[in-house]
């Protein structure tokens, strides 16, 4: 019975913050609202047992709009506190396409005759998925890891405006490097 | 607390996250937009997990959707900051110069 | 001599605030004490100079900036005291624990990426330059210690086979982490100085931006603020008591004093850091965190994954 308070309590909050994302008119606010969303779904995995997943997701989503929130106020392109924003296009279309979607999902959910329950869950859940992953799982965090390394090189390449000829000059050989930002290792 | 609540939640989720995808100009909102489609996807596989077979199996498959989404923040914002250099602006409808 | 770590009931958890504004009380008392004896006053007069300011800050009138953001102002400044409580929920204090989390080193670490955000909001919610340059600090700071501080806290985890902080503390019954994990030992406590936005790393709240986010903060959110930081600095010297000094072990007294008095002596070292050491940029620290500290970090998990398979 508490749990079910506790959980429809975390649903409106959810669905609400996250429904709150694009309506307000602040860039900070905005962004954090998607961080109370996102904790809102990360206590409720950790309702449903996924301990682990629940908190990686707290942490996760709050670090990444703590840094979201600094991309918004900088290419927004606008006076962010003073200025109210609002730069939408095709709302009604795509009103009727999310409204469209959610009966569809909903539909799914209520009318599809679920399968009962297979299996129990592990006595410590965080230790089964370790084991998991340094077991038979091990080749799908094998594959996750390169595509995570070419991410952080393809996003450097593409967000990157010098190469090493601006900072060391067309031979090579300039000493120390210019760079917008001085100091650190002097390299 | 039933499968089908939590599902109902998911697809709220998604749905919002889906019409903010697809309404927003502006890239760093269009990706507010995919995290929170991606959030209710979270939350509709940890409830078929609890809900249909808690095997570690469906943990990993979580962690790949969370590495999913790291994965397209971090592109999203590369893009945005080429766009934004290249452009000056960081509408998505400036551009279009791939449509047909 | 550890006693095995065992979960007491959740209506001891009134006292845990309690333990923690007091600790962070005396860490402030001690900076006082220390700023008077750098500036030549008697040293009581400066160990009480936090009362003192408490009721001078409780007086004061709360000042709005034009056009601030209040709510996400005020959700900052309240924040860091609820998170630097909600850390300490996890510590053993000798055999007790509040909650021993199946994941309580990542519970901690998700309460220290809440300040990322509680520290940008303050910043942000002032609506003026220097609070939100401040805040900007803060987060490029923040990208430099996170990482290096989640591998310095998966080190102990990685020894102990276990991310429970029970487990953590059991395993150090016959040798300290601290004494084979020296490098993760000292990133944790520099990652824990970097995230009160304390000593080297106070540039957030540095001189030259006229106090950064502080700038138009008073009354109670100046208070809350400045609690908080102490708070958060406890909560994290706390932290190393478990994960690298061996809990409540020790010879003669009992588990629980060991804790408080191990505690307070980490605290003490921070408060004190902060005359010794000078100011450091995050602009210029960020290429030395991720290109020294980060593989350093990087180097000491491996040594200790290597011992630990092959014991």
């Amino acid at each position: 019975m508490l749990i079910d308070i506790l959980f429809w309590a975390l649903a409106v909050v959810a669905v609400a913050s996250g429904a709150t994302v694009f309506a307000v008119d602040s860039m900070a606010r905005a962004t954090y609202a998607l961080a109370i969303s996102f904790i809102a779904v990360g206590i409720m995995l950790v309702i449903v047992g996924l301990e682990y997943i629940g908190i990686i997701t707290i942490l996760m989503m709050v670090m990444e709009m703590a840094i979201m929130v600094v991309y918004m106020v900088m290419y927004m392109g606008m006076n962010p506190a003073l200025m109210p924003m609002d730069m939408t296009h095709n709302k009604r279309g795509s009103a009727v396409l999310a409204v469209g979607t959610f009966v569809l999902l909903a539909a799914g959910a209520l009318l599809i005759p679920w399968p009962a329950r297979v299996g129990a869950p592990a006595a410590d859940l965080t230790a089964s998925l370790g084991h998991a992953i340094m077991g038979p799982k091990m080749l799908a965090m094998l594959t996750i890891s390169p595509v995570l390394f070419a991410t952080i090189i393809a996003g450097l390449v593409i967000a990157n405006p010098r190469g090493r000829y601006d900072r060391w000059g067309d031979d090579l050989k300039r000493r120390p490097p210019t760079d917008p930002m001085r100091g650190g290792l002097g390299r | 607390m039933t499968l089908q609540a939590v599902l109902l939640v998911a697809a709220a989720l998604f749905s919002v996250g889906l019409y903010g995808a697809l309404s927003q100009q502006v890239i760093v909102m269009v990706m507010m937009g995919l995290e929170l489609m991606l959030n209710g996807v979270i939350l509709a596989v940890g409830a078929f997990w609890w809900f249909l077979a808690p095997a570690p199996d469906g943990q990993v498959l979580l962690l790949i959707v969370i590495a999913a989404m790291t994965v397209e923040m971090a592109m999203g914002f590369a893009v945005a900051t080429l766009l934004h250099r290249s452009r000056g602006s960081d509408m998505t409808d400036s551009a279009t110069d791939l449509s047909g | 001599m550890t006693e095995p770590i065992v979960q007491v009931s959740p209506a001891w958890a009134v006292l845990a605030p309690l333990a923690l504004l007091l600790f962070a009380l005396a860490g402030a008392g001690l900076n006082g004490a220390l700023v008077a004896r750098s500036v030549g006053r008697p040293f009581r007069s400066g160990a009480s100079a936090p009362l003192a300011q408490v009721a001078r800050l409780l007086r004061q009138r709360r000042q709005v900036t034009v056009a601030a953001d209040v709510l996400l102002w005020r959700i900052g400044a309240g924040g860091l005291v609820v998170v630097a409580i909600l850390k300490i929920l996890v510590i053993p204090l000798g055999p007790w624990t509040l909650a021993d989390l199946d994941v309580g080193v990542v519970w901690f670490n998700t309460m220290d990426v809440m300040i990322w955000a509680l520290f940008w909001l303050i910043g942000w919610g002032a609506n003026s330059a220097h609070a939100l340059v401040g805040g900007y600090r803060f987060l490029s700071l923040a990208v430099s210690y996170e990482l290096p501080l989640m591998f310095a806290l998966i080190t102990p985890a990685v020894a102990a086979r276990s991310l429970r902080v029970g487990d953590v503390v059991a395993a150090q019954q016959n040798l300290w982490f601290v004494i084979w994990m020296p490098v993760a030992f000292v990133i944790f406590c520099g990652s824990v100085i970097a995230f009160s936005s304390w000593g080297p790393y106070a540039t957030a709240v540095g001189r030259d931006i006229a106090g950064g986010f502080l700038t138009d903060v008073s009354g109670v959110d100046r208070l809350l603020i400045l609690t908080g930081r102490y708070a958060v600095l406890t909560a994290g010297a706390a932290f190393a008591v478990p994960l690298f000094l061996g809990g409540g072990g020790g010879p003669l007294l009992p588990d629980w004093l060991w804790t408080l008095g191990k505690t307070a002596l980490v605290l003490a070292t921070f408060v004190a850091i902060r005359h010794r050491v000078p100011t450091i940029r995050p602009d210029r620290f960020a290429e030395v965190a991720w290109i020294i500290v980060l593989p350093a970090a990087l180097l000491q998990v491996l040594v200790v994954a290597i011992i630990v398979v092959g014991s």
